[in-house]
């Protein structure tokens, strides 16, 4: 006899592998750099200065993040694979998850808490003034990610408001440009991802304008 | 009159490492343990990436300002793990792995310029005329972080008098090696190679400055500048120029290598300042290596008594 788990994986529906499968395995595997984080926290392995490390490493995963998200689009037409819309949200949250682990590492262990110096800072450092307001952007994506929030903004206005990420995304890659000291290869590397990620949408938005192509309706949730 | 400040009087309360293993091994030669075993507990250390040979013959430091301190001293692990040495790589971490094979002997320390007597030195010979000594000192880095650490060294200010510089010397510039094949970092054009920096000729005599051939009482790890480096603790850390090789006395005042970098950031001073702001860090407080809270920064490092003096009449926010 097989086991269980094997027949009614069999016998699952796509809707249904998504749903009970491949989201919560994705959920998992997002944990995974909070899961390391936090291993090496508790065996001191976070090095001489733990909290630099912590903004570090929240900071990579905040950008990495944005950027899977927005791979998402182009990653279901080139490759048809439709259904890895479904998995866009929680890429999205997860997003905004480790941004809100960098805004409170900063807040709390680095300033602890110290208004003064943290009004100074965002409003002197440049680049915390970016990183600052795409945090706050990223905060309306967040509450309005939910089905309720979408049919009660209505599809138009949900895509319009959710266009601003590509704006965030631009914030955060400069954000990391203009805060590190000097060799600029890492932040410039998500600087090249990211043109390519919005440069396929301009090259979509061109070709939806021509007339030969009119694009089938979709979903405000499908498109991107 | 030989009359010693209270300032020069080693204190006997300091422990050391030095000291902390004489205490262990009289522990454990009072437990009964032989005397062999002495030595294990150094060559058992589990990872303690230990580069050093112990010096021999150096004064201890006082507990005392300006030349010491009570103040805890950052862990050798912390000081030989956490670099800024861009020469062996960008991040903190890189330094100490990829400078383990970088050959600090034979070394040599060329000495050029505005001198009665340019030379090339090989560094034993260049060192053996002075006494080592024990300095604690802060150590302030531009990135708003600070350590305490026990260097040994030699007064900068001893070396400079037996050089002679000529009247027209007035300031100092010191080169790193640069040598891409052992350097992995100088293969990048992140600075502009070799990197360059300098003093200003009373800086330079000023008792605080040393070059410093060891911390906790043995030679330098690579990652932290070996074999022979500046330390000029009222500066901010890139002002410590790592592995020197060459000594140069000038005329003019020279373009150091952050200055090169980035001009509006990084002056010729550096002096580490409160008051100054900088685009990048409030340099108004500082997290000291170990410590959660930050604590506030000091005026010249907490050395304004020292060297104060030498920019009564500048505006420090011109001359940053």
């Amino acid at each position: 006899m097989r086991p269980w788990i094997l027949t009614s994986t069999f016998n699952m529906t796509q809707q249904e592998w998504i749903e009970r499968v491949v989201k919560p395995a994705l959920f998992i595997v997002c944990l995974i750099p909070l899961a390391l984080m936090a291993w090496d926290a508790f065996n001191n392995q976070l090095g001489a200065n733990p909290i630099e490390k912590i903004m570090r490493r929240t900071g990579d995963w905040t950008l990495r993040f944005l950027l899977i998200t927005l791979t998402i689009t182009p990653a279901r037409q080139l490759l048809n694979l439709p259904w890895l819309i479904k998995l866009r949200r929680m890429l999205g949250l997860f997003a905004f998850f480790y941004a809100l682990l960098h805004f409170t590492n900063y807040i709390w262990l680095d300033q602890y808490f110290d208004v003064d110096e943290i009004i100074k800072d965002v409003i002197k450092r440049k680049y915390i003034t970016v990183g600052f307001i795409c945090f706050l952007m990223l905060i309306p994506l967040a509450i309005t990610s939910t089905n309720n929030m979408v049919k009660r903004l209505g599809g138009k206005r949900w895509q319009k408001l959710h266009k601003s990420v590509y704006a965030i995304a631009i914030g955060g890659v400069i954000h990391y440009l203009w805060l590190v000291k000097k060799d600029l290869s890492e932040p410039l590397i998500y600087a090249a991802l990211l043109a390519v990620l919005l440069g396929y949408r301009i090259w979509q938005h061109q070709r939806k304008k021509s007339p030969q192509t009119t694009q089938s309706t979709m979903s405000p949730a499908q498109s991107g | 009159m030989l009359i010693k400040k209270p300032d020069d009087i080693a204190s006997s309360e300091i422990t050391d490492k030095r000291v902390y293993f004489n205490r262990r091994e009289f522990i454990e030669t009072a437990l009964g343990v032989a005397g062999a075993a002495a030595v294990l507990p150094s060559l058992l250390l589990p990872g303690s990436a230990q580069a050093g040979t112990r010096l021999a013959g150096v004064r201890p430091a006082s507990t005392k300002a300006p030349f010491g301190t009570d103040e805890e001293r950052t862990p050798y692990e912390d000081v030989t793990r956490y670099n800024n040495f861009y020469e062996f790589g960008v991040e903190k971490e890189d330094p100490a792995l990829m400078s383990k094979n970088f050959r600090t002997k034979p070394w040599t320390v060329t000495i050029e310029g505005e001198v009665n007597k340019p030379a090339v030195y090989q560094l034993e010979d260049f060192i053996k005329p002075h006494t080592l000594e024990e300095r604690i000192y802060r150590l302030r880095c531009v990135e708003a972080w600070s350590m305490v650490i026990p260097w040994v060294g030699i007064p900068l200010a001893d070396i400079i008098k037996r050089l002679e510089p000529t009247s027209k010397a007035k300031y100092v510039e010191f080169t790193t090696l640069h040598d891409p094949a052992q350097m992995p970092g100088q293969r990048r054009a992140v600075l502009k190679w070799p990197y360059v920096e300098g003093l200003r000729m009373d800086e330079a005599m000023n008792p605080l400055a040393i070059l410093a051939v060891g911390l906790y009482g043995e030679t330098l790890p690579n990652q932290n500048g070996a074999p022979l480096r500046l330390v000029v603790p009222w500066k901010y850390g890139f002002k410590n120029i790592k592995s020197i090789v060459k000594i140069r006395f000038v005329e003019k005042q020279p373009i150091t290598a952050w200055m090169a970098a980035g001009p509006s950031e990084y002056g010729f001073y550096a002096n580490v300042n409160p008051e100054v702001n900088h685009p990048r860090w409030s340099q108004a407080r500082e997290r000291r290596i170990g410590e959660f809270l930050k604590r506030k920064t000091l005026m010249f490092n907490g050395y304004a008594d020292q060297v104060g003096h030498m920019y009564a009449a500048m505006d420090l926010n011109k001359y940053f």
